[in-house]
Order: C-alpha cells, then structure tokens, then sequence
C-alpha cells in the first residue's frame, strides 16, 4: 500500500494557541506515530533565575506561565520557605488557597473553552469564556492584576483579602455557579460533543502510570494522584478528594476538568468561611542554604521544583518539572492509532503548556 | 468592496516566545465580555487570509524564522501588532540566552502595545490603531514603523533598570 | 532538604532504576547540577506522594547512560539535558542530537558553568556564573 507521510502539524495551527510541532507518521488517515518538536518558547529562564536574587526570582517565577502563575509563585515560595525554615501564617496560607483555587477555575474553563473551539463549537468557547471572566474579576478586585497576580512572596502573601472583597469573590461563584450549570451540560450531554470526545485518544492506566502523566491526564485514566490531598498551604485543613475518571478518553479528561470546577469551588467557599485572622507574611533575614524539591498540583498536574542555595542571594540551581512537561510521553502514546482530524482534539485535551514546558 | 479590508479585518495570532499571559489576554479580547468582533474583527488561523498580524513575546533562535514565514504569508497590505513589553525588548526574560530580542527585528512593526501583559482594554486600542494604519496602506500610504516603547530599558542599562523595577514593587 | 537520597553510580544506574519500576515507583523527573568539578545528576520516583531520590555523581566529559530503553519518559529529560549540559547520553530512545531545545545558532552548553568563575558574594550580583 502507500507509504508513510509525514506531517507537520504546528508551529502555527488554528487549534494550537501556542507553538509546538509534531511530526506525524501516516499511514494514509491513521498516525502511527508523533514525534514532537519543541524549541518555540524556550527563552533560558533557568539561567536567568541564577543570575537574580531569590526575592527577584518570585517575580520572574510567575512568567514562566501567565495561566497558573501564582502556583508557579507559591511553589517556588514554598521551596524557599522549606530551605529557610519559616512557617507562613495560617491566613497566608488559606490565602494562598483561595488565589490557587481562583486560578485553577480560570484555567480549567480557558481549558475546556479551548477544547470546544478544537473541536468546533465556537458559542461553546465564547460562553465559558464570559464565565471565565467573573473570575478574571474576582482576581482583579483582590491582587489588582489579572494575570501576574505578583501577591505570593517567600514568607507569606504580600495583600491581604479584606471582609469585603471575600464576599465578593463568595457572590462572584455565585454567578459562576449558575453559568456553569447551564453550560456544563451541554458541554458533557451534547450527542455531537460526544461524537467528537468519547473513545478518542484512549490512554490506559498502565499506560499512564508508565509515561509518568500527571493531573487530569493520569486522573481521567484511573489514577487517583492529586498532591492537594497531601496537604500542603491550608489543604490539609480542607479536605481534597482527588478527582477520578476511569475511560481515559477525551472526554473523561473534560469531565475531570467540569468536577474540579465545582470541586475548586467548594474549597474556595470553604477557605473563605474557615479563614483565621492574623498577620499575612513572616519576616525574614536569612539566606537559602541547601537543597529542596518542592511539588505543588497546578491545573495540569504536578509541578517539580529543586531548588538548590549558597547562603547567597543567589540560588545555584533552579530547576522547573511542568506538568506538560510529563504529559508529552502519555499524549505520543495517545496519538499513535488515531486519526489526523481527531489530532488537535487529543493534543488540546491534555491541556498543554508549552511555555510552561520549555521555560 | 475594498472598504470590506478595514470595516472587518481578519488576524491571525502568532505567539512567539510569549509566556502565555499575553495569549490568553488576547483571546479574552475575543469573547464576549471584551468582544473585539464588534469592530468586524475576526480570529483566524489561517495567515493567507489575515490582514492584521498580532504578535506576543520576543524572538529566540528558533522561532525567529517561524515569525518571518508567517509575516511573509500575509497578504499586503498588512499590519502587525505587537502586544506586551516582551515584544519590543525581550521584558523580564531580556537577559536570557536563548532570546535575540523584540519582534521588531525580524518583522517591522506598526503598533507597539505595552504591558506584561497589557490589558484587554490596551489590546483593543491596539488593534483599533492598526486598522487606521491598514486603512491608509491600503490608499497607498506608506507608514514608517512605529518608534518602540520609551519605557523600553537597554540591555545594557538592564542592571539599573531591574533595580528600580523591584525598588517599586517592594514599596507597593 | 531532600529526603531519601541514595548516592548511586554509573555502572550500577540501570540496574538501580530498573529495581524501583516492579515496586511502583513512578519515574517523575531528572535533575542536573553543575557543580563546578562535576555534574550532580538526581533521579526522582514518586510513590504515594513520597519522593525517592537517586543521585549520580559524574565526571565531566563522561557519557551518560540512558535509562530510556526502560522508562521511555525519560526520554525528554535525557534530550534536555543533553542540551543544556552538553553530556552526551548514550542508548537514548530517540535522539535530538543536541538540538531539542536549542538550534544550530543557539550558544552551546548555556547551564554549564566555566570553572572557576563561580564567584557570588552577597550584593554583587554582577559577576555570576558566565555563559560558556
């Protein structure tokens, strides 16, 4: 029969919002196989995080990605926190909590919309994407930015969330509650969204476990894996159940992201009601000395830090794992055996990071 | 007919070596609670039918040939804008090994929109400009490319330009 | 600090790593330091939220075997390091050749660190390590 071509798919593709290049093998309609290209955004931040001071560091930490900026932030705070030996007060800590959460929200309705426009229901995308904006709001009414939200520092946050604005964020999920409610139907019930997600890029959970995918990606295949439940910031106090599909299709990863919504949700809610009072930040003057990995869960999954330090300002090392990082060798299992039209769905339904991957 | 060009644009998205913030800004610009498309605006991703090019974060070694293939794809006449601080000068990641510096040394640029990232409001100003700009090229002006930023800092001004920079935020 | 480290060396790392697969390790990450005379390199496995840390001391200018053949994730993590360390992996399940991240025109080695030159002090940040 006819022989292998290959595609490439990417740098700049409609469905991708970001540059990568997959090089997909094809038997006629069938990938055999994808072999990844990346490079696009790799900018040498490692590098440049060893050339600053650590407190410089937390700033330049956050743009490594703009969508889970602040846990990139708190991650590396944690690491520094660890190595310094301070303990942030508890309001830090549930601070810290409801901003994770408020950005956990804002990525997985950005996830899911993008999804919908991949696979072609633009007013899908266009109402999760006004949903999304109520918590873009809420971010804005309590940091003052959108994106960089810039609060969390070593030792603690840097504002605090007055009476207030917590209940504003409180009527803002009110809001968000009931948009979901009605989108969130169609977005899992629909016959046409399903044709499109059901029984596409299966991934096994020994496969999964294998490649080492992470987040939604190994929960939606079985994977009961979520480092909340370990209990770091004010988790521990809250109480997070890891959220598990077992189909490992495209649309157990979405319906994963849709639980996590309500299940973000509820925390926040149970953040804000159970908040202490108190300082915001412990003081320091130390230096960091040693080594220390940190992990943290981000909407895509865990994020790794090692950080390693002098007793200088600088650090001597930093080192990021990101989530996609890990889920470039489960998606190129799932890819291999699918068709070409199915491929953006499958590439955007582990939500990917490329800026997060190459740093 | 030919008033179709202004009256609704098409664009098409490159990011660069943005690190996602500018992205998702500029997509929000496109859904309804900022909603770009009352101008006629339209996201495409096709570079052949586009006429507004907008480009987040700065050039590296890479994807320095990417950007040109795609500026070189776009029918004239067009415009290209260029949404966040890491456009003109490389921003926060200015220092690093791997970036060669602003889009503008690749592609010439005719709208510079500042911020990290700027705000959709920004964004839309933005575009709005270009689309005066696409509308003069296309009586046949021809438009210098625009001056950067002037908060624009130096590579070699980059020590002193950080320490002011962290200077503010600490007293914030 | 990290917990569980256990100091490993070339020749007994795939016998190492492949003892910790049947127990249901998952492979998380590689880490590479440069610590000036030679590079640190830490594999992470995770079980139950635990990390267990192997961690190799190499020579510079030595290879490094690649442990892809039986984690085949590891795969992205050889190639980056083979990048921005320039240690060149042996076996690895597809190569980049030194070309993943960085291209033909990219500077070479960029985390490598010239000996000597490590000099920080509090307050100078100016002369930290170079690029090679």
């Amino acid at each position: 029969m006819a022989k292998n071509t290959i595609i490439p798919f990417g740098p700049q593709h409609p469905v991708l919002p970001e540059p990568i290049q997959l090089r997909l093998v094809l038997d006629e309609e069938r990938v055999v196989s994808a072999i990844p290209v990346v490079g696009y955004v790799h900018r040498g931040l490692e590098k440049l995080a060893e050339q600053k001071d650590f407190l410089q560091d937390t700033f330049l930490i956050e743009r490594i990605c703009g969508i889970c900026s602040f846990i990139h932030s708190l991650t590396y705070s944690m690491g520094i926190e660890s190595m310094m030996g301070l303990t942030p007060p508890p309001r830090a800590q549930y601070l810290r909590v409801i901003w994770s959460e408020l950005h956990r929200m804002h990525s997985h309705l950005l996830a899911v919309g993008l999804l919908a426009d991949a696979f072609g229901f633009e007013n899908l995308f266009m109402q999760l994407w006004r949903t999304r904006e109520h918590i873009m709001d809420a971010m804005e009414a309590t940091t003052g930015a959108r994106v960089m939200l810039g609060t969390c520092c070593p030792g603690g946050v840097r504002k605090d969330i007055d009476p207030e604005l917590l209940k504003f964020i409180l009527t803002t999920l009110v809001t968000v509650e009931k948009e979901m409610d009605e989108q969130m139907p169609v977005l899992l019930n629909d016959y046409s969204v399903k044709q499109r997600l059901c029984g596409v890029g299966i991934l096994d959970k020994q496969t999964a476990y294998e490649r080492g995918a992470v987040g939604p990606t190994a929960r939606a295949s079985g994977i009961a894996m979520d480092l909340r439940t370990h209990g770091y910031a004010a988790y521990g106090e809250l109480g997070v159940e890891p959220m598990v599909e077992t189909d490992g299709d495209c649309y157990a990863r979405t319906k994963v992201r849709v639980r996590e919504l309500y299940q973000s949700m509820n925390i926040v809610r149970k953040a804000i009601g159970q908040i202490p009072a108190g300082p915001i930040n412990v003081p320091f003057k130390t230096k960091p000395d040693g080594e220390v990995v940190m992990r943290a869960e981000q909407p895509r999954g865990e994020v790794l830090y090692y950080l390693k330090g002098n007793g200088t300002d600088m650090l001597e090392r930093l080192r990021v794992r990101t989530p996609t990082f890990a889920n470039i060798p489960p998606v190129l299992a799932m890819l291999a055996g699918c068709e070409l039209a199915d491929v953006g769905v499958i590439v955007i339904s582990i939500d990917p990071c490329i800026s997060c991957t190459e740093r | 007919m030919f008033n179709a060009v202004s009256k609704s644009p098409w664009v098409v998205h490159f990011n660069c070596n943005s690190c996602n913030g500018c992205d998702i800004e500029f997509l929000a610009c496109l859904t309804p609670h900022y909603d770009v498309e009352r101008f006629g605006i339209l996201h495409i991703g096709n570079p052949k039918h586009a006429d507004v090019l907008v480009v987040t974060g700065s050039v590296n070694n890479r994807n320095a040939r990417v950007l040109q293939n795609v500026y070189n794809q776009i029918p004239d006449p067009k415009v290209v804008v260029a949404m966040g601080v890491c456009t003109s000068s490389g921003g926060v990641f200015a220092g690093c090994y791997n970036i060669l510096g602003g889009v503008d040394i690749v592609i010439p640029v005719d709208v510079f929109v500042p911020g990290c990232p700027p705000r959709p409001e920004a964004m839309i100003d933005g575009i709005v400009k270009a689309v005066g700009i696409l509308e003069r090229k296309r009586k046949g002006e021809v438009f210098p490319t625009a001056p950067k930023p002037t908060h624009t800092f130096k590579p070699s001004e980059e020590q002193s330009a950080e320490k002011t920079v962290i200077k503010e935020e600490k007293t914030v | 600090m990290i917990n569980n480290v256990e100091n490993i060396t070339v020749d007994c790392l795939l016998d190492k790593v492949a003892s910790k697969l049947p127990l249901g390790f998952r492979f998380v990450t590689m880490t590479c330091v440069d610590c000036g005379e030679h590079f640190d390199i830490l594999y992470h496995f995770d079980k139950n939220y635990e990390l267990t840390n192997f961690r190799l001391s190499l020579k510079k200018g030595e290879p490094l075997p690649s442990i892809s053949g039986l984690i085949f994730a590891a795969l992205v993590v050889e190639n980056e390091i083979q990048d921005l360390f320039g240690i060149k992996v042996n076996g690895l399940a597809l190569d980049y050749e030194g070309r993943f991240l960085l291209t033909e025109t990219a500077p070479e080695k960029p985390l490598c660190r010239v000996p000597g030159v490590m000099i920080v002090e509090a307050g100078k940040p100016a002369a930290a390590a170079e690029v090679k």
